[in-house]
């Protein structure tokens, strides 16, 4: 390891979605990750939510494995309940002061199992309900919470020492102190998020005062089954259903009387989302959205929003409300808007307000602290070209610290900072991560079973209810079984010691525990086992608190009898339990980036800087893409000085070798061993593969007379003419949506807004007296673009609105341009005679991806995007391991959104890249070679393209399939498919299951014959 | 005397006491169930859960063992559509239980002894709910063919 003074270490602030990514993917790439949370557990605003747009994800569901997989991850380190005090140091070496506020639990002590909430006399409001619920003194924010321990709340605790009386592992202390300790580390990241903008800011609204008005956020947690009602949807003020509710859109946003002239990007959609979810709870409610543009700009938003309005019949109501007021009888609210000019009031039994994003409580803080520049509106400041980039060298940010943004976006930044804070302190990589040594693994084959068997009391959560005396002689009884205990808590450290010298003492070969959820707590046995010499899959629990004991309080004997089966199913499994093997896969280290635009040449130059070889594949005979279209950014950044310096970076470059010309002819392989061959013919060797391939701007021949008139034009084709002085008229008419919205292509191009006001306002700039119209269905200035809008519409840029149903109509009168528009909100028609047409015209996809997705096994939408893994939370990532993508090729976006991306699939590239092998998992499918007739039955149902069929390895004229465990996630389903049985899948073998079914119905049978 | 007053109300109506087995995905029906214990809710004691890790591994043999051993009726909990874990296996899932649901009638079977339901690690109020009605469902349809009922 080479001599450095880089500290091989990173500190994420904040532990949301984007903290949670960003650790994540820095742990599994060889650094040590400090991951500070203000509040005592991790999970921020998202593990809050219901569902998530637009597939309708429960939110907890897709978190939860990445929550779990940081409390255990071994290189991650959680600080909770913390401060940031002091920031010294520089880039590669900072010294961080964190203060921690006392749990006043032990957390090494407290096992998460709440008796102590159970039994505390203090109710309080619950922040994690909004409110609407409560919670007790001593807590956990919420059922899931990461890390699982309680902490007392000093504001509300009123010390009568219930909880310590209670805590039969003795974890509460309450003259517990703060903390303050320093960390060192190369690099930070800052992903405190948001703050939902206070409601009673606006009190035009009513929000505080009138019960049946909330906010988005609490309607959230009123639809969540973990939230106030179960998931019902009920009136504060009296528990009714409410028949009509109104969403309002914009409260704190695109609103100069709050301050907040911003879009805050995300409002449109959870509505949209919360209106769906919240008719899909009552076919009754009737859900109005008032809006002024509907903003659904990201990857199929549209298409959301469209079954929004035709299938599930949401009202959509153009108009900015002006006042809510409240009938003290009835409590229903009163809506003052106008409609097409016309003043009206509509009477709703709920009101619920979309409350936008404002910055982080502590931002100001932060940036004190840490050195780096806020926004003018308080977000963290960054450019365009460093997307992920404080003004503090060394210091990154991502979410919605920097600007109001969704979880795709989000993740995608985190990613994207932890690959620049990992390239800040590549020589330092590895140096600080541990791996664990486990003593040599006894070899168990063919050893008769000889089961330990250990049953949890939980304090009194299981033996409260269940007799676990009983439980444990039972088990004694049962076949394989040479040894049973009882433990107060089997999760506690003394008794890991004491499971460790049973198997010593009993030359035990299989363990069973019987207590809570394998999904939080086997990781931790199967250490324990492994420490003890075992394989790790050679353990097995029973579930006898969580799926017993808690949702069976009031029948002991019923819950005893059924911890008895369960027990007996777990020790059924386990006789036949077998160790598993996780094999490892060979990496190639190299990266094959296709595609030289501004995205391929950010992923490029980053890998290398990480000491990774690149191959940069263009078709082009130059690198740059699309940025060279662009001429104008609205930011007022020059792109093709952007060009140039990365053009220049990459040339520099010596780990980057640049093919021009040439395209990907052939890809095989997986994961780690990838082989590629390209269009002149070389070959090569790589271990994951990254498409930047980009989009095009859509050419609407014949579309509002494009391509037959000379003075129609594309937004880029004209900006070019602008940036060349050749645009020479007085007058100029936008029209927005041309290939967007529409047709086969129903999705918003999202840039194209945007676009059109910087060209609107250089027009206006070079000529005040111009006239310029803007035609369009909604304005999509999200974030901080919505600054471009106003400043187009201040600069005399003037806007129409028409409806999808009556678009402009251009006529050519002689070679001069006429075009006619029905104005939507007066119906007015408008003819206008532009000296130039210019057509905001949409982003499609290159031709290439349709060549590419098969080679790869990757999918497509059907606009022909190649279509990532998880639209939430796996943004870059393809189903198939080591293939990532990034940029236009992914959909629509800004710069800034592609390079945050490209250095997103470096991060995820680098937890490939930064081994030399790969542990795939242990359980996988395998296939019994005598078994199987290569029907190919299984093929399909493999989601992760790992089956393939083969010629048979006995009998070459005969056909078999072959697992891929590089691939293989370990599902099962082309095990449930085959119809010879052979296939089986590790841990889950058909006899292991069936011996669990008969072990389960056993019992039954018994009492019959009596 | 009065321990056998309480053995049959436990042992639920009629003194019949069904056997269910329900089989969970490791990602959102076992991660629904396990919330239906943190919120502790409460539900008839006589399934048993044996979690796979995608709803797709339950290979139709399972279901039939499970009734040739005498099951009064089988759950099989995935997650939603769309939600899956491993993208789509559930889909594969809703397919077989489908076809499995025709070929237990042809056993004998009422094909309501056969449930197939979605549900999120956010549902334990579903799992709750799923569990009591599926219980009364079996109770109502009384033990099943193999154990003397119809």
């Amino acid at each position: 390891m080479a001599v450095t003074d880089k500290v091989g270490a990173v500190m994420v602030v904040g532990g949301g979605i984007s903290g949670l990514q960003s650790a994540l993917d820095l742990a599994d790439s060889g650094y040590k990750v400090y991951l500070v949370e203000k509040l005592p557990s991790i999970g921020g605003v998202m593990a809050q939510l219901d569902k998530t747009f637009p597939t309708n994800d429960c939110a907890m569901c897709i978190m939860a494995p990445k929550l779990v997989a940081a409390g255990r991850h071994h290189n991650i380190q959680l600080i909770t309940n913390a401060d940031i005090a002091i920031v010294d140091g520089q880039a590669g070496n900072f010294t961080v002061t964190v203060r921690q506020r006392a749990f006043r639990v032990d957390p090494t002590k407290c096992t998460g199992c709440g008796s102590c909430a159970q039994k505390c006399p203090v109710e309080t409001a619950d922040e994690y309900n909004e409110g609407s619920k409560v919670r007790k003194a001593i807590f956990v924010r919420y059922p899931q919470a990461v890390p699982l321990v309680y902490s007392i709340d000093p504001e509300k605790c009123i010390g009568c020492g219930i909880c310590s009386e209670e805590c039969k592992a003795k974890a509460v202390e309450y003259d517990q102190k703060e903390k303050v300790f320093e960390i060192q580390v190369g690099s930070i990241i800052v992903s405190p998020g948001f703050e939902e903008f206070n409601a009673r800011l606006k009190p035009e609204y009513g929000y505080g005062v009138y019960k049946n008005v909330v906010t988005s956020i609490e309607f959230e947690r009123m639809l969540s089954a973990t939230g106030p009602y179960f998931g019902a949807v009920l009136r504060p003020s009296d528990g009714d259903i409410p028949e009509k509710i109104a969403f309002i859109q914009c409260v704190g946003s695109r609103d100069e009387h709050c301050g907040n002239e911003y879009c805050s990007s995300v409002c449109c959609m959870y509505s949209v989302k919360e209106a769906i979810i919240a008719k899909e709870h009552g076919g009754s409610i009737k859900p109005s959205i008032f809006y002024m543009d509907l903003r659904a700009f990201g990857k199929e938003f549209d298409e959301y929003y469209n079954r929004a309005k035709n299938e599930y019949g949401i009202r959509f109501v153009r108009s900015r409300i002006a006042a809510v007021s409240e009938d003290p009888k009835t409590r229903n609210l009163i809506l003052k808007y106008t409609d097409n000019g016309e003043p009206k009031e509509e009477v709703f039994n709920l009101v619920v307000l979309a409350v936008g994003l404002t910055p982080a409580a502590d931002a100001e803080t932060l940036s004190r602290v840490m050195k780096f520049r806020l926004n003018d509106d308080g977000f963290c400041q960054t450019g365009v070209f460093t997307p992920v980039e404080t003004s503090r060298p060394g210091v990154f940010v991502s979410g919605a610290f920097s600007s109001p943004k969704d979880i795709p976006m989000t993740v995608a930044e985190a990613s994207g900072a932890a690959a620049k804070a990992g390239t800040e302190i590549t020589s330092a990589r590895g140096t600080l991560v541990t791996k664990k040594e486990y003593p040599k693994e006894k070899d168990v084959a063919g050893q008769e079973a000889r089961i330990g068997v250990f049953v949890c009391h939980c304090g009194i959560n299981i033996g409260g209810v269940v007799n676990v005396p009983e439980v444990m002689e039972y088990a004694k009884t049962l076949p394989g079984v040479v040894y049973a205990e009882q433990n107060l808590y089997t999760c506690s450290q003394d008794a890991q010691e004491r499971i460790k010298g049973k198997v010593e003492e009993h030359k035990l070969n299989r363990v069973v525990v019987a207590s809570c959820t394998p999904r939080t707590h086997e990781p931790l046995f199967q250490n324990t086992i492994k420490e003890a010499g075992l394989n790790a899959y050679l353990f097995e629990m029973a579930n006898i608190r969580d799926q017993c004991s808690w949702i069976h309080m009031h029948e002991p004997k019923a819950a005893t009898k059924k911890a008895k089966d369960l027990v007996r199913m777990a020790i059924a499994k386990s006789r036949l339990l077998e160790p598993l093997e996780n094999l490892t896969i060979k990496v190639n280290q190299q990266a094959l980036v296709i595609g030289g635009g501004v995205t391929g040449m950010t992923a490029a130059i980053e890998l290398a800087r990480q000491g990774v070889r690149v191959h940069l594949v263009e078709k082009e005979k130059e690198l740059g893409g699309n940025l060279r279209k662009l001429h104008y950014l609205p930011s007022g950044d020059d792109p093709m000085e952007h060009v140039k310096r990365l053009e220049g970076e990459v040339r520099a470059e010596k780990n980057v070798t640049v093919h021009l010309g040439t395209t990907a002819k052939n890809i095989e392989g997986y994961v780690g061993n990838f082989k590629t061959t390209l269009s002149d013919g070389k070959e090569i060797e790589h271990g994951v593969v990254i498409l930047a391939i980009g989009g095009q701007e859509h050419k609407p021949e014949g579309e509002y007379l494009y391509g037959k008139n000379k003075d129609v034009k594309t937004l880029l084709e004209f900006k070019e003419m602008l940036k060349k002085g050749e645009a020479k008229g007085k007058s100029y008419v936008f029209v927005q949506c041309v290939g967007s919205r529409e047709g086969d292509h129903p999705n918003c191009s999202r840039v194209c807004c945007t676009g059109t006001m910087t060209a609107a306002t250089k027009v206006k700039d070079k000529d005040p007296q111009a006239d310029v119209y803007v035609l369009f269905r909604d304005i999509r200035t999200y974030g901080f673009r919505e600054k471009y809008y106003k400043e187009a519409a201040q600069k005399g840029v003037r806007f129409v609105r028409f409806d999808d149903e009556r678009k402009p109509v251009v006529e050519d009168k002689g070679g001069k341009l006429e075009v006619k528009v029905t104005e939507e909100d007066t119906g007015k028609q408008l003819v206008l005679r532009p000296d130039y047409l210019v057509l905001a015209s949409g982003t499609r996809p290159q031709h290439d991806a349709e060549e590419l997705a098969p080679m790869l096994k990757v999918p497509m939408t059907k606009e022909g995007f190649f279509l990532e893994a998880h639209m939430k939370l796996r943004p870059v990532d393809f189903a198939t391991e080591g293939v990532y993508l990034a940029g236009l090729a992914h959909g629509p976006k800004f710069v800034d959104e592609s390079i945050s991306q490209a250095l997103a699939t470096v991060s995820r590239a680098m937890t490939v890249l930064s081994k030399t092998t790969l542990e795939a998992e242990g359980i996988v499918a395998s296939v019994d070679e005598s078994l199987c007739d290569g029907c190919g039955i299984c093929v399909p149902t493999c989601e992760y393209k790992a089956l393939e069929i083969v010629a048979h390895k006995d009998d070459p004229k005969k056909k078999m399939v072959d697992v891929n465990v590089g691939l293989c996630k370990g599902c099962g389903a082309c095990v449930g498919a085959c119809p010879a049985g052979a296939l089986t899948q590790k841990g889950f073998r058909d006899e292991q299951i069936l011996a669990m079914i008969d072990a389960a119905l056993e019992q039954s049978k018994k009492q019959e014959v009596k | 005397m009065s321990s056998d007053v309480k053995g049959a109300h436990e042992a639920g109506e009629h003194g019949f006491e069904p056997k269910i087995i329900v089989f969970c995905c490791n990602w959102c029906s076992y991660a629904g169930a396990d919330l239906a214990g943190v919120s502790r809710l409460q539900m008839p004691p006589y399934f048993r859960v044996i979690r796979v890790m995608c709803s797709a591994r339950v290979d139709p043999e399972f279901v039939l063992r499970a009734f040739k051993k005498g099951a009064d009726g089988i759950l099989v909990a995935g997650c939603h559509p769309a939600d899956c874990h491993y993208i789509g296996g559930n889909y594969r899932t809703r397919r077989r239980i489908a076809l499995l649901k025709m070929l237990i009638q042809q056993f004998g079977y009422d094909p309501d002894r056969l449930r197939l339901e979605w549900i999120s690690a956010g549902e334990g109020e579903k799992f709750q709910k799923t569990i009591t009605e599926f219980t009364e469902t079996i109770n109502e349809l009384g033990p099943s063919p193999m154990r003397g009922g119809g």
